[in-house]
């Protein structure tokens, strides 16, 4: 995954333009760029199909302005970060690795993101400049810390140069060469120019390990400063001289049409300056966003609803139900003899799953800014893809790629959502009827009511348990909607599998003799995309409780049980006992109280993690404590996988207790975060996350405990109340106590009685 | 026009009576610190302090202001209780995307201005009308308690 680096020196152009710089590293994985090249399979972005052809054919050709060290000569040291800041830490992550490497403090370097630039920030693992699926750290851990040892190596050897002294008698530390003999020293900056004009070094060593000062402390954030006294710019907090502030209105039935709009009253409200329509929707500019959200209220629209208008949930999950068994299922996994071992079972337990279609809402609410103009455009946004986002809007506008600047911002954050352009692309249709910059906000409404939302699915499971209650064959049917399709060019081909149908239930961490996975695939009829954890969020829910109905079927305790079948996997059998001792597992609990375990192996990470809650009478839950330990291989920033343990927990706790995008008449119900809630601070339990020291290469972490969440919950609930519960969010109408339900029923006959 | 009075400054706005402050803040007087997230006052992200006291600047209008005091997150390093919070906020590394946590630390400081010591049960009736989609919350509550201690 590691590639070798390269070094751009500046040409006198663009040395001009990059005021001052010297030293610039960039850096892409070769490897990579072939298999792009060849036409592999692009992961989480559409860069196969919009890169454009030039790029990949004359890769690393003159200037490229970035790369991922920059030093000018006045001593400033950037570290140019592949990914994007949406909370996840990895600004501070990233810059470990290549700070370690290059010998500089954290603190003695600024950070930024990456500009759009498949050649120098290809990320390697997704094959694409994308931020998502918990592979930044596993696809940068060796590059950039390669990048910052070459980076360092030309440093030195540009002292040793000026010097006359082989390089092998100086060392670098904190920004400084030191010729040890003489106690020399330059400072980075003073070796900048020089240093831009060594040779690329190949195949640098990298430290040993033990010599790490960065790697595995527990850094403080990069961005917390200005995330606490309001200076960190968002995309939302950009201002551009001349600007305008538009509200917007898509079509609220999911993919009609704008059929005519009055705009008289709207354009009567002082400040108001346009209405613009295009296809699917209507937006109006003003001089600032009160003035545009009140005109866009004082427009009078007519909607062609579309072949959408009568969509409803109940008819997206009688169709979601229906596929399976009429759309042929394909296979994903079929191990072992299935069919005989059901056959001889000594019991056999069935399980149907379903999960509900989840918007993202991040607290930034969908916005882009941007500026067309008949010769270039520029975009400040927050994108996953930036990438993908200037060539949406190179497409929109017209304009030549190279003539589309997209400045990226910090991300209020992502989950996925930012994973899509269709709003940075509705801003360019928008933006270029105008000839002022203009910033599109989209009301939260705007925001949950035309998300792309994570698809329902629907899971039939069955096991056929040996006389020792444990599993003789696995069987999982997953139906559900093909997300990775809608990132192929041609689509996914007839009979393939898409792998993040099945992420998380193909491979399970634990041992089965018999196993057998298949997919029925079934694309419900409005735009659908990633969510928070991916695959395994979708799947281990239903893994992880079902294995959890197995172990009570056999009557054996759920840790016990999952301990047996973990032989083979020694890293998950591992968390799960710590989680369990950290927990107090099976210590007794008062009435209505439960604890619930959730193991999984995700994004080349092994979590556990022990939920305890309470349950009232009427069904309300109260979640007491969490207990996680992950395993993550090496971790870079232990404190920020904390972190992600926390926050990712509590992301999941909100879905699997609120969270239910439900439709009709083609429109979405849910808003606002009145009817779309959220999980708050009294709600969140106690959560305390031990990390596993370890030496094996770093896993994914910022999804993993999202993951866990529901699975946990469910299972928790289970204990509490004897309540199996395989649909979230979780219905606390079923769990309401014996007696309270059996007042409730007496009220209702009391009631009913008076009313006769 | 509409005179406020911004972090200690008195200035002539011209905007309707009816402009919720939020607006006013980010898209006039250029203070983008104070965040929009839902516009209801649900997620208490556009939080900021009117005489002291924490207000939702999403519905509150300018007209409801009047003259009194109004406290973004730009200048709540100015009095030692919000440096100390935002202390405790950089020393637990309570943000994530960062994007509710200007209304976290304004709903925080609020808090503390009246209750030095606050209890669990305080940081809950004080905190919950911020929502974290991040879900940093444990760190919330443990970085008001690191600043109440100062």
């Amino acid at each position: 995954m590691s590639g070798p680096a390269y070094i751009h020196i500046p040409n006198r152009i663009s040395r001009r333009s990059l005021l001052g710089a010297g030293l610039v590293i960039g850096f892409a994985a070769a490897a990579s760029r072939k298999a792009h090249a060849a036409g592999e399979q692009p992961g989480l972005g559409k860069i196969q199909d919009v890169t454009g052809k030039g790029q990949t054919g004359t890769a690393f050709e003159g200037f490229a302005p970035g790369g991922f060290v920059r030093i000018s000569p006045d001593g400033r040291i950037t570290l140019i970060v592949p990914n994007v800041e949406m909370g996840q830490g990895i600004y501070t992550g990233e810059a470990m690795l290549i700070a370690e490497e290059l010998e500089a403090g954290l603190d003695q370097v600024q950070v930024e993101t990456a500009p759009p630039n498949e050649q120098l920030y290809r990320q390697p693992l997704l094959k694409s400049q994308t931020t998502g699926g918990s592979t930044s750290i596993r696809g940068a851990y060796g590059p950039l810390r390669q990048a910052g040892a070459a980076a360092r190596t030309m440093i030195i050897g540009a002292a040793a140069q000026r010097w006359r002294v082989p390089a092998t008698e100086c060392t670098a530390s904190r920004g400084v060469v030191t010729h040890v003999r003489t106690n020399r020293t330059l400072s980075y900056g003073e070796l900048a120019l020089e240093a831009g004009r060594q040779p690329v070094p190949q195949n640098v060593p990298l430290k040993d390990p033990s010599q790490w000062k960065l790697i595995g402390t527990p850094a403080r954030r990069t961005d917390s400063p200005g995330k606490t006294d309001g200076t960190a710019t968002f995309g939302i907090d950009i201002r551009v001289p001349g600007m305008k502030v538009a509200a917007v209105a898509a079509s609220p039935v999911i993919g009609g049409k704008l059929v005519s709009v009055d705009d008289s009253a709207a354009r009567a409200i002082p400040g108001v300056r346009d209405v613009i329509r295009i296809a699917n929707a209507v937006a109006v500019t003003a001089d600032h966003y009160w003035a545009a959200r009140q005109g866009l209220a004082a427009l009078r629209i007519t909607w062609d609803d579309g072949p959408n208008a009568g969509m409803s949930s109940a008819q997206l999950i009688d169709d979601l139900k229906g596929a399976y068994g009429k759309v042929k299922a394909i296979v994903a996994r079929h191990d072992g003899d299935v069919d005989g071992a059901m056959a001889r079972a000594a019991q056999r337990v069935e399980a149907e799953y379903e999960l509900p279609f989840l918007a993202h809402a991040t607290m930034e609410p969908i916005n882009t800014t941007i500026h067309v103009r008949p010769d270039g455009c520029d975009v400040w946004v927050g994108t996953q893809v930036p990438t993908v986002a200037q060539q949406l809007v190179a497409q929109a506008t017209g304009l030549p790629l190279d003539k589309v600047a997209v400045h990226n911002q910090l991300l209020g954050g992502g989950f996925g959502r930012r994973l899509e352009a269709d709003s940075i692309q509705q801003a360019a249709e928008l933006a270029k009827h105008v000839s002022y910059p203009v910033k599109i906000i989209w009301s939260r409404e705007e925001d949950i009511q035309h998300d792309m939302f994570r698809p329902a699915y629907y899971d039939r499971m069955s096991a056929a348990l040996g006389s020792d209650g444990l599993p003789l064959a696995w069987v999982d049917h997953i139906t559900g909607g093909s997300i990775t399709a809608h990132y192929m060019p041609q689509g996914l081909p007839p009979g393939e599998i898409d792998p993040d149908a099945v992420e998380g239930a193909k491979e399970t961490p634990y041992d089965f003799p018999a196993v057998h996975v298949d997919w029925t695939r079934a694309d419900p009829p409005i735009p659908f995309t990633w969510w928070r954890g991916v695959g395994p969020t979708h799947n281990v829910f239903v893994v992880e409780s079902f294995v959890d109905e197995l172990a009570h079927a056999a009557k054996r305790d759920p840790i016990d049980y999952r301990k047996a079948l973990l032989g083979k996997n020694p890293r998950s059998r591992a968390v799960l006992e710590m989680a369990a001792e950290k927990a107090g597992w099976g210590a007794p609990l008062p009435p209505r109280s439960g604890r619930g375990v959730s193991l999984h192996d995700s994004f080349g990470s092994h979590l556990a993690i022990v939920l305890q809650v309470a349950v009232a009478d009427n069904g309300e839950i109260k979640l007491q404590r969490a207990v996680a330990v992950m395993d993550c291989g090496l971790t870079i920033n232990p404190d920020q996988v904390k972190a992600q343990m926390e926050g990712g927990l509590n992301f999941g706790l909100t879905a699997a207790l609120y969270s239910d995008i439900t439709f009709r008449n083609g429109r979405v119900q849910q808003s606002n975060f009145n009817d779309y809630r959220m999980l708050r601070i009294h709600e969140s339990p106690a959560i305390e996350v031990h990390v596993i020291r370890s030496t094996e290469d770093p896993g994914g972490v910022g999804e993993t405990a999202t993951v866990s969440a529901a699975p946990a919950l469910g299972n928790a609930l289970f204990a509490a109340t004897g309540v199996r519960l395989r649909r979230y969010p979780f219905d606390r109408g079923r769990l309401a106590s014996q007696a309270m339900a059996s007042n409730a029923r007496q009220g209702t006959t009391a009631l009913a009685s008076e009313d006769r | 026009m509409v005179d406020l009075n911004i972090n200690g400054e008195i200035r002539s706005y011209d905007v309707p009576d009816d402009m919720p402050l939020l607006w006013v803040l980010r898209d006039v007087a250029g203070l983008v610190g104070t965040k929009f997230g839902c516009g209801i006052a649900q997620c208490g992200a556009c939080t900021v302090h009117v005489d002291g006291r924490p207000a939702r600047s999403c519905v509150m209008s300018v007209s409801a202001v009047g003259n009194r005091q109004i406290r973004t997150i730009e200048a709540i390093g100015r009095d030692p209780v919000g440096q100390g919070v935002q202390k405790a906020w950089v020393d637990l590394d309570v943000v994530q995307c960062g994007y509710c946590q200007s209304g976290q630390i304004m709903s925080a400081v609020a808090l503390l201005n009246v209750k030095r010591e606050p209890s669990d049960a305080d940081i809950d009736a004080a905190m919950a009308g911020n929502v974290c989609r991040c879900g940093t919350y444990p760190r919330i509550r443990a970085a008001i308690k690191t600043a109440s201690k100062v």
